[in-house]
């Protein structure tokens, strides 16, 4: 799974609800055994993509092992969110990591490049056929952190906007082609809201995740509302905080209406959002895309859209999948090689990536017409224009502090234990406090 | 004939004995094994924690510099730091009396039952079986869980148990009391099953009721065990981690978060383990002072009465 909140009790959300499935599915995939005494070349490569979209990048890698039998990947499935990172962070600090690793490209910054990850082989990247300008230039930018390359470029993972198309359609928000009816502003999502809440017999027709352990959901409602008017978190240079009080409130006030109005549900946790939204109790479901495989898998009545456009922009909170290669004190040539094939054969196999409900970054698979003939994923592609990805500050990223504190402010905007103003002033305290802390990983050579 | 023969025998290891005794009578050599793991796994990183307390170092062992107090200064002013070792505290105390309390009451109820004690014994005392992340589960999803949970569905409320800033902590230490208890009871039991029987026998002719009793032999008889289990007590709770990192995370709004959890949060997935070396050492200090508080309170009741 993907980016579901940063749980640090884990087990819970991820066994038993999405994950159980999955990971019986991936039963195979988590601990492969260790192939010693093997003449094989042994790749071993840690990710934390452990629900729906994990059975595709197992399949993933169970392709790429039989097209390259002289090769054996070790694939680690590690529990999503802080602990992850914890674990990269140890294990590169150590020199002894993994060879390769999935990553967020918005925690790049906060990891210490150069220090706990090492510098992408360029030689070896284009000796495997990548070139820089086949994956989306502004992603490929980011995977850079002063003029080094520190990753390679997967994917985009834009929130989007699940709909039951059964409940959509008996709520008359479907047209003729089926699809969902796109609404500008506030009004006209509020009034498609309130259709779909008849429709359900007044119960909430939208759920994300609101609350719970260390939630983000708020957060990443919040990040894809307030930046639609133009509003920034912070200076380019990430040391000036540049919140637009009244735009930032505007976005705060339309999540609380949603709240008050019983128009969303506000007693779910990540988890029980996703159940929500499978089992038929609610219409809409705002989220990642990660979670397109396990509503195809339940043979639901569903599909996607983007995210609304509610504040004027179009814009939906995003971050990106990457992959990284932690730093080992003695690199084996040989395993280096066979790493960069590896990393390659998944990236110029993204359309296959895709199937999980990720847009691929790298360009030419966007073009593939088995991509373009993905349904619903191929529906909100056009958002990869215009993400709204994290600040690019140390603090920022998937399951960071950032989200944890914003998620957490805005929490209790949503069900209305705060308002919109204080919810407003406890994340910009936050926000003080972070860019305060002082950054664990200075820049400095090793 | 055997005596003369052994005699000699027996006065052998006697003189070794006598001559390696400037060597072992402390018993060094007898604690030698424990002293070199106590010395390798307790003695040296605490020292080690001490010193890198008082440096910049990050999880990846760079950044090495030497703060000074610089650590130890910020936690002060450290509005989290503050709330979270109240938030400890908080549980200790809300923890401590019910937990003593109710250990104290059910071994009583169990001690004086007459039938299926095993059954009773067994029930109180299983829950501190389970491991935490099984209790914190069990919780979370039976009974919390706010909208197919045990507890909202039994008395029809809507309650974020786990989701209320001012709900949360009481949870917490509800699952709490259900998974511990067990341990002070079982400690009661035992002390309350060597009370000799005679006290009783004699308050009965003496025409003492069950109340005075309780009150003139079974709770004086239970001190030294109450004095125990308290000081046990107040060591777990002050030491409480798992269960609120498993069921909130320190949520929501930092309102459960323990002090052990902040410097967590701070060293492993803040990746400053300076600064939160300085924060465990803060807590350290902490344990300290209540250890040395309560070692005095104790010696001074024991030594009253005479």
């Amino acid at each position: 799974m993907d980016d579901i909140p940063p749980t640090p009790s884990p087990i819970s959300r991820r066994n038993l609800l999405g994950g159980a499935l999955a990971l019986g599915l991936l039963g195979s995939g988590c601990s492969i055994p260790v192939d010693l005494g093997s003449s094989r070349t042994r790749v071993k490569y840690w990710h934390f993509l452990g629900a729906s979209d994990g059975v595709i990048m197992n399949g993933m890698v169970g392709a790429f092992a039989g097209e390259n039998p002289d090769l054996f990947v070790e694939e680690n499935v590690l529990q999503w969110g802080e602990p992850y990172y914890t674990k990269i962070a140890m294990a590169g600090s150590g020199g002894r990591s993994p060879d390769v690793a999935t990553f967020h490209l918005a925690r790049l910054p906060g990891i210490g490049p150069g220090q706990i990850l090492d510098p992408i082989n360029l030689g070896l990247l284009a000796e495997n056929g990548l070139r820089p300008e086949d994956f989306s230039p502004p992603i490929w930018e980011r995977a850079h952190i002063d003029g080094v390359l520190y990753a390679v470029p997967f994917d985009a993972h834009p929130m989007v906007q699940y709909y039951n198309t059964d409940i959509c359609g008996k709520a008359g928000l479907l047209g003729d082609d089926g699809k969902l009816l796109p609404t500008r502003g506030t009004d006209e999502l509020l009034t498609a809201l309130r259709k779909a809440k008849d429709a359900l017999g007044g119960k909430p027709p939208l759920v994300f995740d609101t609350l719970g352990l260390g939630t983000v959901g708020p957060w990443r409602v919040w990040w894809s509302l307030y930046p639609q008017s133009g509003g920034t978190l912070l200076s380019e240079d990430g040391t000036q905080i540049t919140i637009d009080d009244a735009k930032a409130l505007e976005a705060l006030t339309f999540m609380r209406t949603l709240g008050e109005e019983g128009l969303c549900n506000t007693t779910l946790d990540y988890p029980a959002s996703v159940a929500a939204f499978q089992s038929g109790i609610a219409a809409f479901l705002w989220n990642g895309d990660w979670e397109t495989t396990t509503f195809k898998l339940a043979e639901m009545p569903f599909s996607m859209a983007r995210f609304p456009s509610v504040f004027g922009g179009d814009s939906a909170q995003a971050d990106c999948h990457v992959f990284v290669v932690p730093h080992q004190r003695d690199r084996d040539p040989e395993v280096e090689r066979a790493t960069y094939r590896f990393i390659a054969s998944l990236v110029k196999n993204s359309a296959d990536w895709a199937v999980a409900g990720h847009v691929p970054a790298y360009l030419p698979a966007l073009e593939r017409p088995e991509y373009l003939a993905l349904n619903p994923q191929s529906e909100y592609r056009s958002v990869i224009t215009e993400v709204a990805l994290d600040p690019q500050v140390w603090f920022a990223g998937s399951a960071s502090r950032l989200w944890i504190e914003f998620g957490g402010a805005f929490s209790s905007v949503i069900s209305g234990t705060r308002t919109p103003e204080q919810g407003l002033a406890v994340a910009k305290d936050a926000l003080r406090r972070l860019m305060t802390t002082p950054n664990p990983f200075p820049e400095e050579p090793r | 004939m055997t005596t003369t023969v052994t005699a000699p025998a027996t006065a052998a290891p006697v003189t070794a004995a006598r001559a390696g005794r400037s060597w072992t009578q402390h018993g060094l050599l007898f604690v030698a094994p424990f002293l070199v793991v106590y010395v390798a796994f307790l003695v040296w990183p605490l020292l080690l924690g001490l010193r890198m307390s008082l440096t910049s170092v990050n999880i990846a062992g760079s950044n090495d510099r030497f703060v000074g107090f610089a650590n130890y200064a910020q936690a002060f002013g450290d509005p989290r730091m503050w709330n979270s070792l109240w938030n400890t505290v908080r549980f200790t105390v809300l923890s401590t009396i019910p937990l003593v309390v109710l250990g104290l009451a059910l071994a009583l109820l169990v001690h004086n039952l007459r039938f299926m004690r095993w059954l009773w014994r067994l029930s109180f005392f299983a829950p501190f079986l389970l491991p935490s992340a099984v209790v914190s589960l069990l919780w979370m999803y039976m009974i919390y869980q706010p909208s197919f949970g045990l507890l909202n569905n039994a008395l029809g409320t809507d309650v974020l148990w786990l989701g209320d800033p001012g709900v949360a902590m009481w949870s917490i230490v509800l699952t709490t009391v259900w998974w511990t208890v067990g341990f002070n009871f079982l400690l009661y039991l035992a002390a309350l099953q060597s009370i000799p029987e005679h006290l009783y026998e004699a308050a009965s002719i003496d025409g003492a009721s069950a109340w005075d009793k309780l009150r003139s032999i079974t709770l004086p008889m239970l001190r030294r065990t109450t004095g125990l289990i308290v000081v046990l007590q107040l060591l777990a709770s002050l030491k409480v981690f798992d269960q609120i990192y498993l069921m909130t995370g320190g949520g929501p709004d930092d309102s459960t978060r323990p002090i052990i959890e902040y410097a967590y949060d701070t060293g492993f997935t803040g990746y400053r383990i300076g600064y939160a070396s300085a924060v465990s050492y803060i807590l350290f200090v902490l344990i300290v002072v209540i250890s040395l508080v309560q070692l005095r309170l104790f010696r001074k009741r024991e030594e009253s009465p005479r």
